[in-house]
């Protein structure tokens, strides 16, 4: 195949004017998106991107590929449905914690069950910004960011763990300001066939004054030797980590979520990133629907033709009828 | 009992039973029995929000001619348990008959469980009236004394013999045929062709022939018993008739599905919920469709999103269950962006859920379809009973100001029809559409002719089916009429950004009070435009006397017990009414309202709520009042009769507020 004209950054970049906060993690997410789908050259007008509401939804507008910005919370039902009627699409869904993991959960743990084939990203500061600062649910009991009159009395969801139990087929976590990194990430994400998870831990420099860039890279704790920081993040695929389900067997399947899961629980001094968990054997959810219809794999619903050039209907339902027909 | 030579001929039979006794499928059986000797039919389905036990019926009407709505008497009620005899043993006409299970008349009214309390007193109070006990022995006197005919039948004894003749010593397997037996003792009674019978198990049990002959015994001891114990003296008879046209035998969820298939919807979402769970249900069965070969002259038009694709032979529609209604309603509006034709199937409570959704269509101009069997509300209200509550709150459900197109079908036909045009509405103007039926619809079984198709054409409005290379799309340029080219996601060139935010033209945020102004006014300005381009006769239709100065005013499934009612009041020499029924009830028709209401002296509100929210609307909207109000909200639907007493003391003396209350 010979790509005719080679897709760069530029190609994925809108000419709107970006009014998320100097310094926001979004940033180094948006670039991180657009890096991969260029490096994949992938052409935008194959490209979806829906989101949800608050800031980091605002992404599609910044991204020059079909960009759907959708209902608080909601981005997930929009995108898979959006994927089921035309496969050939590419299709990102990105929101915030609040958005995916509050008012969006329900939607989070049923996409996991389905593994149609999409890529979800999920940008994790801990705190709702565009409403100015109250707790997400990723926010650790106890703590108190900026905005907070009391501490948060929530316990945090772990979308990592969560993920994996409901079903999610690739798993993993990246860093907004590492976007070489998060960029392979969102890669082997859209590479994967299935539904695939990307939670990125990200400052919010308005909001969040305990999880700061420099929280991250352990700015406040200095190696006695070097007196250099000791950065909390580090990669899992660097550790001797292995999430991937190398077999087809249920048994093999447990075993790497509990290990997942495990390894999710790590927080504080040592916090990883990376590909958490891959299981490439689950059936997507096309080949589900194929088992018991098996046009759709031909037929996608945006790719059939319904009504002929003189609009007339092309669905014969005389046998249908005919079931119903009294026969006397 | 009406049979006089032109009457038309009304013959109400009634099975009940308890909930997953078999109700259903005896009334299938006997619908489409009754319908092969060649009567129309009309059937109610009564039953509670429980899976087994509580107490349900089936009311059919069938007649010579089309018939649409159950009447408030039953000539037959074929029973196999006391419960349905103590309940609608009353509702018997006198000359009519009771089929019951002979072993069963020292039941106790007061043993019978499912009985509300408050019914029990009533039935307990009616048989002290009547100076006799409270058991079913009691029941069949009163019935009796009001000279109905008693058909015991010791169904056991039955059973056995069935057994003996089929070698079949199984008491369980044989059971199951007590309904099948009811039906062929009423069959019996009317002196209806028993091979009918045959044709109603051959449908009833599709491929299970050995079934089909099993049944068909137990229906032959049946008529050989009827034969030797009961003289054969009924007043109503169902000989064989001819019926000109083929006919199917449908209800409203399954015709509504079949009506997706032809317009071309490819991606159904649903949430289960009561009624409307029937329709994704079927679609599920028959999601795999055959193609039509197209004649000369004429040929496929594929969506530029299929080039370079060899395309299955068989068409395919998606139906996808999600989590929630808030998932239905996106779902669809995602598979819409995509291009493809699209709906959601849900009840009061699921709308109310689907009411964000709905605004961020209304937003980004999105045709989806949604549609709404209504219930009695609110909140879970009567889940399995009717109501047209919903009305207002479709009109003005989500937040902000968006155009909609609210839209009701009257029956079957109307139903099929409407399906279609109302996927043509929501492409050709770029809005939601909510297709409003009930449970009533839903639930109700009709012969209708099949409706031909050779008429129907898709109207996709301004869809684009082509890759653009040119200058920049907008997806809502603005236009003179308001509606942009709509391209779908995947089309080279069309790449467009949707927002729930105010938004220029290719989609981005904005909150330019410039912008603003005009996007609204681009919205809005389509409801003044669907007013204009729907033909009249797709908004509202006219019945009887158009000169009228007496007006029924009414919308959805009202239309078969009016029409109904109307008959009978014309039996009665009462023809100067005229009945306006309102199809498209958003826009609201007003022109139309005003121009065949302006004679109108006496405007009567007929709907199935409380407040008369057609009403209501058609003051707001059109400024027209209606005068006397005819309102029903006990959960069932209206029977001709009820509308034909309730209009007669609207005519005599003007009552303004008539509450009706008919039905078990």
């Amino acid at each position: 195949m010979t790509v005719t004209q080679k897709l760069s950054m530029a190609h994925f970049r809108t000419p709107l004017f970006n009014d998320w906060c100097p310094g926001c993690g979004d940033f180094g997410i948006l670039s991180s998106i657009q890096m991969a789908l260029a490096e994949l050259q992938i052409e935008p007008y194959k490209v979806a991107v829906f989101s949800g509401i608050g800031c980091s939804s605002k992404t599609p507008h910044y991204i020059n590929t079909y960009g759907i910005h959708t209902v608080h919370g909601r981005p997930l039902p929009f995108a898979l449905a959006a994927k089921l009627a035309n496969p050939d699409l590419t299709v990102l869904a990105v929101g915030g914690d609040g958005d995916g993991l509050g008012i969006g959960v329900g939607h989070f743990v049923n996409a996991g069950r389905r593994n149609i084939n999409i890529t979800y990203i999920l940008y994790d500061n801990g705190v709702y910004g565009l409403t100015k600062g109250q707790a997400s649910p990723t926010l650790k009991r106890g703590l108190k960011t900026k905005a907070l009159p009391r501490p948060n009395l929530n316990d945090a969801v772990n979308p990592i763990a969560l993920a994996i139990v409901s079903g999610y087929t690739f798993v993993a976590r990246g860093y907004a300001y590492d976007t070489r990194h998060l960029k392979e990430l969102i890669k082997l994400g859209i590479q994967h066939n299935g539904t695939s998870f990307i939670q990125v831990l990200q400052p919010c420099p308005t909001y969040n004054d305990l999880h700061t860039k420099e929280w991250y890279a352990g700015e406040d704790r200095l190696d006695p030797q070097t007196n250099k920081p000791l950065p909390r993040l580090y990669k899992l695929e660097e550790s001797g980590y292995d999430g991937e389900v190398k077999i087809d067997s249920e048994e093999e399947v447990i075993e790497k979520s509990v290990q997942a899961i495990k390894k999710s629980y790590e927080w504080g001094d040592k916090i990883p990133i990376g590909v958490f968990f891959r299981n490439p054997f689950a059936p997507t959810y096309d080949m589900r629907v194929a088992s018991i219809a098996p046009p759709y794999l031909k037929s996608a619903p945006a790719w059939q033709p319904i009504r002929t050039k003189s609009l007339k209907p092309v669905a014969d339902v005389s046998n249908i009828f005919d079931e119903l027909k009294i026969r006397p | 009992m009406s049979v006089g030579k032109n009457k038309k001929f009304i013959l109400s039979w009634m099975i009940g039973g308890a909930q997953g006794s078999g109700v259903d499928s005896s009334a299938n059986l006997f619908a489409y029995s009754i319908a092969a000797a060649g009567y129309n039919i009309f059937g109610k389905r009564e039953y509670y929000s429980n899976i087994k036990g509580e107490h349900s019926y089936f009311n059919v009407v069938a007649s010579d001619r089309p018939v649409r709505s159950v009447i408030d008497t039953v000539h037959i009620l074929a029973s196999f348990d006391a419960e349905t005899v103590f309940r609608h043993a009353w509702e018997v006409e006198p000359n009519g008959g009771i089929i019951y299970d002979s072993a069963l008349e020292n039941e106790r009214l007061r043993n019978i469980p499912t009985i509300e309390e408050r019914l029990k007193e009533d039935l307990a109070q009616a048989l002290k009236a009547e100076n006799v006990g409270e058991t079913l022995r009691d029941v069949l006197t009163v019935a009796k004394r009001r000279g109905v005919r008693l058909y015991p039948i010791p169904y056991m004894d039955l059973i056995k013999k069935t057994g003996e003749l089929l070698g079949e010593q199984q008491i369980t397997v044989l059971m199951r045929m007590v309904n099948t037996m009811a039906v062929a003792a009423s069959f019996s009674i009317l002196g209806a062709d028993i091979n009918k019978l045959h044709r109603g198990l051959s449908y009833a049990f599709r491929a299970k022939k050995a079934v089909v002959e099993m049944n068909f015994t137990a229906c032959k001891v049946v008529y050989d018993y009827m034969r030797q114990n009961f003289s054969d003296d009924f007043p109503l008879k169902a000989p064989n008739r001819h019926l000109e046209d083929e006919m199917i035998m449908v209800n409203g969820t399954s015709i509504v599905g079949i009506a997706k298939i032809v317009a071309g919807c490819r991606f159904q979402t649903y949430y289960p919920i009561t009624p409307a769970a029937d329709e994704s249900v079927y679609l599920e069965d028959k999601q795999v469709f055959n193609l039509n070969a197209v004649k000369d002259g004429d040929e496929y038009e594929y969506p530029h999103l299929a080039e370079n694709k060899q395309l299955s032979e068989k068409g395919h529609i998606l139906v996808f269950q999600s989590e929630d209604e808030l998932a239905a309603i996106d779902m669809a509006i995602g598979a819409s962006l995509a291009g493809v034709r699209s709906s959601t199937s849900t009840s009061g409570p699921g709308f109310s859920l689907m009411a964000e959704g709905l605004g961020w269509a209304g937003m980004n101009e999105v045709p989806v379809v949604i549609t709404i069997y209504q219930r009695g509300g609110p909140s879970t209200g009567l889940p399995t009973r009717h109501e047209q509550g919903d009305l207002l709150f479709t009109v003005f459900a989500g937040h902000g100001e968006f155009p909609r197109i609210v839209m009701a079908s009257g029956d079957m036909t109307e139903a099929f029809y409407d399906t279609i045009k109302a996927f043509n509405y929501a492409e050709k103007f770029q809005v939601p559409v909510i297709h409003l039926l009930d449970k009533s619809l839903a639930n109700s079984t009709q012969t209708i002719p099949i409706p031909p198709v050779d008429e129907v054409l898709l109207d996709r409005g301004l869809l684009i089916n082509e890759h653009l290379d040119g200058k920049t799309y907008k997806r809502f340029q603005f236009t003179d009429n308001g509606i942009s080219p709509r391209a779908p996601i995947g089309t080279r060139g069309g790449i467009f950004w949707n927002t729930g935010d105010e938004h220029d033209e290719l989609g981005h945020i904005s909150e330019d009070p410039v912008i603003r102004t005009r996007m609204m006014d681009k919205r809005m300005s389509r409801l003044q435009l669907i007013d204009e381009t729907i033909p009249s006769d797709e908004k509202v239709a006219v019945y009887g006397d158009t000169n009228a100065k007496d007006w029924i005013v009414s919308w959805g499934s009202t239309k078969g017990p009016i029409l109904d009612a109307l008959e009978l009041l014309e039996e009665e020499g009462i023809n100067s009414i005229g009945f306006l029924q309102l199809k498209i009830l958003y826009p609201f028709p007003s022109k139309l309202c005003t121009e065949i209401l302006g004679g109108a002296k006496r405007i009567i509100d007929l709907e199935q709520n409380y407040s008369g929210q057609m009403g209501r609307l058609m003051v707001m909207e059109a400024g027209i009042s209606p005068t006397n109000h005819i309102l029903k909200y006990n959960g069932r639907p209206f029977t001709s009769t009820e509308v034909l007493d309730a209009v007669k003391e609207v005519l005599s003396r003007n009552t303004k507020r008539i509450v009706t209350n008919r039905g078990g």
